[in-house]
């Protein structure tokens, strides 16, 4: 166990614990966009920001990354922080206006957003949180999709914006999206993301559709079972 | 009986001396990029073709760069040592029939000293080289950088055959701690706490890097160093991973420096050719090898992390650096990531002591730097001086003060993670932590200086502008925030601030420095923060008055003709690429500030100074 | 022109010589642009599978880097150095200059295929400021009008490689 003090307060956890946990466990409420319980961590919202004390220096860091450590001195909300988390919900609103799980939560943080940055109108709902491209490469295996470009022309997507072989349907991407960015249409027996049309596949049990061809082909082959045994939906097996 | 590696090393060197005795006659010729540019291997060329011709056995040595920009191309003869520059093709039969052939020496091809008159000989007699202590740098002179025998002849090796042979790992570590070696690739950290931390660390294999990815625009020292001198670096790597315990190392080179790759490459094979390098070095049980890496262009490849990533083989994003790469670098093992010019440094460090070299410098800042003295300069270059200099000194010693008799504005410091500093702080020691106190820091060491026709609000736009493009994208400060930043500073040099811009870029900077993911979004606020710390009112110039002080923010300047310096010769109707200009023929000449862009053609082709920029 | 089969070709030789190892990745590419002059498709399609990386952290690197081209470029290559040398030095005057001249913006490539536009960070040259690279050469204190000069004599007897 390790013990530190969060805002005054005496908190332990166990040794590992990021320090984003420990403070979420004792209470007290951190922002984050980027930390999804499915993938691993980037640190690129920089939400979740928390000024540390060790001996006389003090720093800020990014708490969903940070581990919890024997004496240290944490404050979620002093000036600095909130100076940070003040500009990036500034940042991201202005990036992405139309997005209603930032107006959400810049309420909630009280932020208003910059009246001198001039809206964005191309970026849709992406704050580039890269959750989406990490769930398709770590937890789905295919890696589908990617982050391209670099600095403010880096964007999410499939190579050359085009219809993607490795793509299964699965939607994985969508499921983990913190705004709901990514779009996915799944009408009768077509289910259509990232630019490709996926035909569905009906459940041998209930007759409805249920997922994606190609996403049962790709679980069969990786997993070796056969694609006939694959053919039940979840909620009839 | 196996020879001591030390004398194994000093017994090359021995036989090699011979080969320049203080009386041989031969001839050293720059042959660094910007020489290169100028020319100076078609003189190579012509002066190996015309000692051919008068049947004179005198060698050329095409060597590193010399430092002088300046005055390329140019050339050293010895054992007179008469320093020619600016030398052309058509100079060479002169050269060898006269100063080779008869000892006489060419009066127009000499520095002459532009305050004194007077007409200098020697490359150490010239301002720009007098204050100058060029222990790492000065060596690029004196030898072809594709020839090991070349670099052993000046104590190449030496450092190597003494580490091995008479001191431990921890040894070596510990002169490089006496000596107070920092980093000089930026942040100034102790290069000897890095080994230890390495060698400390558990994980194996364990990985040394030079970081030659010299993303600073302004900065060529590392460059030169490559080039000119690319052994020094090898050496100082294989004494690096002697103390830290490295198999394998890396040299990571920028994109644009294809010169440096060719000599880097030369240099491992016939370091490895020789015993230095490889398995068993000079004999001992200690193996060793280095692989090049070549960039592909993104400054943030200089982060230590985004280095290692793009050496993985992926797009470098750094990555938060809660755990150091001391423990956790290369493919997640303990590394020791120093910059070229750090490398070059441990050589000297190990054969001349840690002494000796801690008596150089400043308090905290020990050893000389070589900085890149560009821009608004006289005497363009590169110089080598100890940590403590003033910039005065560096900037009119040295750099010969401001061309065209305009006046000083400001130094350039850090590249874009720097700052710029007025007049009123030239009298300022450059080390470490002066410029880091004076809101700038020492970053690779170039220095752009700027004269009063240089707007500091434009400087700043320019590196917000580069850092926008260069920043990797990942975290949200950075990649948005520099960008909301770069559009403040363009509506302001477009005449469109409002007032309050100027405090809101302070309150992004605040916010981007503090919450960006790692040291480029760290620093990228300075150029904003220490041109608002020192030349506020230009921005409040542009901002409340709509002008631009210096003449260079096209939205807020006019250009007119001043009628009674205009001879009415009609270039500058000529050259206007919008029929701006107009008039008849000996008659001043008018502009149509309608249809002018300020392109500036006019300007260049005016012979009589007769355009007006307001 | 190259066809599909001997980009695919080239592009394997490219793997083999380098290994199939990851790390490879920036290196292979280096050298694919070096054969095709940008990167192809195919290419990039080629070496994810020859060295059994995704297609798309292959696209992440060939993005990311700027020395990397997607497009097909031209016979010569106009680099205006934008280094902070060279921008108190007049660069941006000479980029548009440049930009007027040719008809393109940087990253751009004339109809007739025979210039591309780009600029670089800094050559290193800064003696020589302001300094524009045309393919491998260096030139100097570059002038406007000298940027007629420069173009119109590669139109006339093409330019040093």
């Amino acid at each position: 166990m390790v013990n530190l003090i969060v805002d005054g307060k005496n908190i332990s956890t166990t040794e590992g614990t990021m320090l984003l946990e420990a403070i979420r466990g004792a209470g007290i409420s951190i922002p984050t966009l980027c930390a999804h319980e499915a993938v691993s961590r980037s640190g690129a919202c920089r939400l979740c920001v928390v000024e540390i004390k060790k001996g006389n220096r003090t720093r800020i860091v990014t708490s969903c990354l940070y581990a919890a450590e024997e004496g240290l001195i944490v404050d979620t909300k002093s000036e600095r922080v909130l100076n940070v988390r003040r500009l990036v919900m500034e940042l991201l609103l202005a990036r992405c206006p139309e997005s209603e799980v930032l107006q959400k939560l810049s309420k909630e943080l009280c932020v208003e957003p910059q009246a001198r940055f001039i809206a964005d109108s191309d970026k849709g709902k992406c704050v580039l949180c890269r959750s989406c491209v990490r769930v398709c490469e770590e937890v789905v295996g295919v890696s589908a999709i990617g982050l391209f470009s670099r600095g403010s022309h880096k964007t999410v997507g499939t190579p050359y914006n085009e219809k993607s072989d490795a793509c299964i349907g699965c939607g994985a991407c969508v499921y983990v999206c913190p705004t709901g960015h990514i779009e996915m249409f799944t009408t009768g027996d077509k289910r259509k993301i990232w630019g490709r049309t996926f035909k569905m596949k009906t459940c041998d049990t209930c007759g409805r559709y249920f997922a994606p061809v190609d996403q049962l082909k790709y679980i069969s082959k990786k997993t070796g079972v056969p694609l006939k045994e694959l053919a039940i939906c979840m909620d009839c097996r | 009986m196996k020879e001591n590696p030390d004398t194994q090393a000093r017994r090359v060197q021995d036989d090699l001396r011979l080969n320049y005795g203080p009386n041989k006659k031969f001839i050293t010729i720059c042959a660094g990029t910007g020489c290169r540019a100028y020319g100076s291997l078609k003189v190579k060329d012509a002066l190996e073709a015309e000692l051919k011709k008068q049947n004179m056995n005198v060698e050329v040595l095409a060597t590193g760069c010399f430092g002088f920009c300046e005055k390329g191309p140019m050339l050293v003869i010895h054992p007179d040592k008469y320093f020619y520059q600016q030398v052309k093709v058509e100079d060479v039969p002169e050269i060898v029939s006269k100063t080779l052939a008869k000892g006489e020496v060419i009066g127009r091809l000499l520095y002459r000293d532009p305050d004194t008159k007077k007409t200098l000989f020697r490359e150490e007699d010239l301002p720009f080289y007098k204050k100058q202590l060029r222990v790492v740098f000065g060596r690029n002179g004196m030898i072809d950088p594709t020839r090991i025998d070349d670099y052993l002849a000046i104590d190449g090796y030496q450092a190597l055959g003494k580490a091995l042979s008479e001191m431990t790992p921890e040894g070596v570590i510990s002169e490089v701690k006496k000596a107070g070696l920092r980093g000089r690739g930026g942040g100034g950290f102790h290069a000897a706490f890095k080994w230890e931390g390495a060698r400390r660390a558990h994980g194996s294999p364990k990985y040394v890097i030079a970081n030659g990815d010299e993303g600073d625009p302004g900065a060529y020292m590392d460059r030169s160093l490559m080039e000119g001198n690319p052994h020094s670096i090898i050496e100082g790597m294989i004494i690096g991973a002697y103390a830290v315990g490295a198999q394998d190392g890396y040299i990571y080179v920028r994109n644009e420096y294809p010169l440096a790759v060719t000599h880097l490459t030369m240099a491992i094979a016939s370091a490895k050719e020789a015993g230095l390098l490889g398995k068993n070095i000079l004999g001992t049980n200690f193996s060793f090898d280095i692989h090049i890496t070549k960039g592909a262009g993104a400054f943030v490849c200089g982060e230590s992390s985004a280095l290692f990533a793009s050496i993985e083989g992926r797009a470098g994003e750094p990555r938060a650096k809660y755990v150091h790469a001391v423990e956790k670098g290369l493919w997640d093992k303990p590394t020791a990531l120093n910059n070229v010019e750090t490398w070059a440094n441990v050589p000297l460090i190990i054969n001349r002591g840690a002494d000796w070299y801690a008596a150089i410098g400043t308090e905290g800042s020990k050893g000389t730097k070589i900085f890149s003295l560009v821009g608004k300069i006289n005497n363009t270059g590169l110089i080598e001086v100890p940590m403590g200099t003033t910039l005065y000194e560096i900037i009119y010693d040295m750099g010969g003060g401001i061309p065209n008799g305009r006046k000083f504005k400001a130094v350039q410091t850090g590249g874009p993670s720097g700052g710029c500093i007025p007049e009123s702080l030239l009298d300022i020691p450059v080390d470490f932590d002066k410029l880091y106190e004076v809101g700038s820091m020492m970053g690779s060491g170039g220095m752009i200086v700027m004269d009063d026709r240089s707007c500091m609000v434009d400087v700043a736009r320019y590196f917000l502008a580069f850092l926008q493009e260069e920043s990797c994208g990942k975290c949200v400060p950075c990649r948005e925030g520099v960008r909301r930043m770069n559009n403040i500073l363009e509506d302001i040099c477009a005449g469109k601030g409002r007032e309050g811009d100027v405090e809101l870029l302070e309150k992004i900077a605040t916010g981007v420095a503090d919450g960006s993911l790692c040291a480029l979004g760290g620093s990228a606020p300075n150029p904003v923060l220490s041109t608002i710390k020192y030349f506020r009112e230009e921005y409040e110039a542009h901002i409340k008055d709509h002008r631009c002080p210096a003449g260079v923010c096209k939205a807020l300047i006019t250009y007119s003709i001043i009628p009674e310096k205009c001879t009415g010769c009609g270039l500058c109707i000529k050259v206007c690429p919008t029929q701006a200009t107009s008039g008849e023929k000996k008659k001043a000449h008018k502009i149509n500030n309608d249809k002018c862009t300020r392109c500036g053609a006019c300007i260049e082709s005016c012979k009589f100074e007769a355009i007006l920029v307001k | 022109m190259k066809t599909t089969s001997n980009i695919a070709g080239k592009t394997k030789e490219i793997v083999k010589k380098h290994g199939k190892d990851k790390s490879s990745m920036i290196a292979v590419l280096q050298d694919i642009q070096e054969a095709f002059n940008y990167l192809p498709k195919q290419a990039l399609k080629t070496a994810a599978s020859a060295m059994n990386v995704p297609f798309s952290r292959v696209y992440e690197a060939a993005t990311f880097y700027t020395a990397f081209s997607l497009k097909p470029r031209g016979e010569n290559i106009v680099k205006i150095c934008v280094g902070t040398a060279c921008h108190v030095r007049g660069a941006a005057t000479l980029q548009d200059k440049f930009e007027r001249t040719l008809g393109i913006k940087p990253g751009e490539t004339t109809k007739d295929k025979k210039f591309s536009l780009e600029t670089v960070n800094c050559v290193g040259a800064c003696a020589l400021g302001p300094v524009v690279l045309i393919n491998t050469e260096y030139h100097g204190q570059v002038t406007m009008k000298k940027v007629d000069k420069i173009i119109e004599k590669i139109n006339n007897e093409g330019a040093q490689r």
